[in-house]
């Protein structure tokens, strides 16, 4: 167990603690909400657990680089955009994900944006965001989280 | 929260549940076509599924709480009023509180929006919401280490201020044709 591990556990003990003194009620209900969530997101958590284990073992991580490393250049960038845009991972699932490609060859760059559009732009939820937001304030949101995301990305690659 | 939603989440639910056994077929099939592979993929799956287990309870009991003692009326409440570039950041801080989808944030949005919060705002409460939850830095910081994720939020944050004002500039302060929250139940 390292440091953030002890870290995010003592502080939702804490929370607990917190929530339990303040309304006990209140705070069982969380608690159920919690395994509601747990539950949901399970079989996704179970699926990217899997596939992070196949990568592992049957792509290279040359393969990987080649796709989503420094040798993919800007394409590579817009493939990773694009993919993050339309996949739907809960995005708490996707940084194993994005850590496991780190490890296996993929730049930076590729990872920051990967994350940012995955949570940012919502492919699938698209028409109802411009049901809810109507056409201009939808669109615009994702064009722009879009391009952010890409720079977002060239920046990390710079700097780290 | 609605029958159809109910309905919706048990629909996304299966699929979900049907796509792990597709992906737990596709394993058993490659696994014994090529058997020398099953001790790497089950090592990195394991070390992956442990480092999970360690944290995703704790992540998923502070979404919980934070889903319980910060309801969508107190978003609402504390963002109508504030504005100008306090009222920006304040925007992102509430959106990084609560949790949940970036869809379960649309109706908030629209009910901001017509209650006159300023464009620049609500863009940064959606964004913030989107991609800077706490809960979620923490499972960043975890996976992908400090310099990641402080360089990451940094960004992030700027961007998303810089584009709420953007947005504000081609839409206008005020959005006046908001659609508008969809019935309770209809997705």
């Amino acid at each position: 167990m390292n440091g953030t591990t002890l870290f995010i556990n003592a502080l939702a003990l804490a929370c607990l603690a917190l929530g339990f003194m303040k309304d006990r009620a209140k705070t069982r209900q969380a608690l159920k909400v919690s395994v509601k969530f747990f539950v949901r997101i399970l079989p996704t958590m179970l699926v990217i657990i899997l596939i992070i284990g196949l990568m592992s073992g049957f792509v290279p991580p040359k393969t990987i680089s080649r796709v989503v490393g420094q040798e993919a250049g800007f394409i590579g960038v817009l493939t990773v955009a694009v993919l993050g845009a339309i996949l739907q991972i809960p995005s708490l699932i996707a940084f194993p994900l994005a850590a496991s490609l780190l490890e296996n060859g993929a730049s930076v760059t590729s990872v920051a944006v990967f994350i940012t559009t995955l949570t940012m732009i919502g492919f699938v939820t698209l028409p109802l965001e411009t049901r809810i937001l109507g056409k201009r304030f939808a669109l615009l949101r994702n064009a722009l989280s879009f391009i952010i995301a890409i720079l977002i990305g060239l920046i990390m690659g710079v700097i780290l | 929260m609605g029958k159809g939603a109910m309905k919706n989440l048990r629909k996304a639910f299966l699929r979900d549940l049907l796509f792990l056994g597709a992906v737990v077929l596709i394993t058993a099939v490659l696994l014994s076509m090529f058997p020398e592979k099953k001790d790497p993929v089950f090592l990195a799956s394991k070390n992956f599924l442990v480092e999970m287990l360690l944290i995703m309870p704790a992540v998923m009991v502070l979404m919980g709480l934070f889903a319980v003692f910060v309801p969508d009326e107190l978003i609402v409440r504390y963002l109508g009023k504030s504005s100008g570039l306090r009222g920006m950041l304040i925007a992102i801080l509430i959106g990084a509180f609560p949790t949940g989808p970036l869809y379960v944030a649309f109706p908030i949005a629209a009910s901001l929006l017509k209650k006159g919060a300023r464009v620049a705002s609500v863009v940064a409460f959606l964004s913030a919401w989107a991609c800077i939850k706490i809960p979620q830095e923490l499972v960043e910081l975890q996976f992908l280490g400090l310099r990641f994720m402080a360089a990451r939020l940094a960004l992030t944050i700027v961007f998303v201020l810089a584009m709420g004002l953007l947005m504000e500039r081609i839409l206008g302060r005020e959005l006046r044709d908001v659609p508008g929250v969809p019935e309770p139940g209809r997705p």
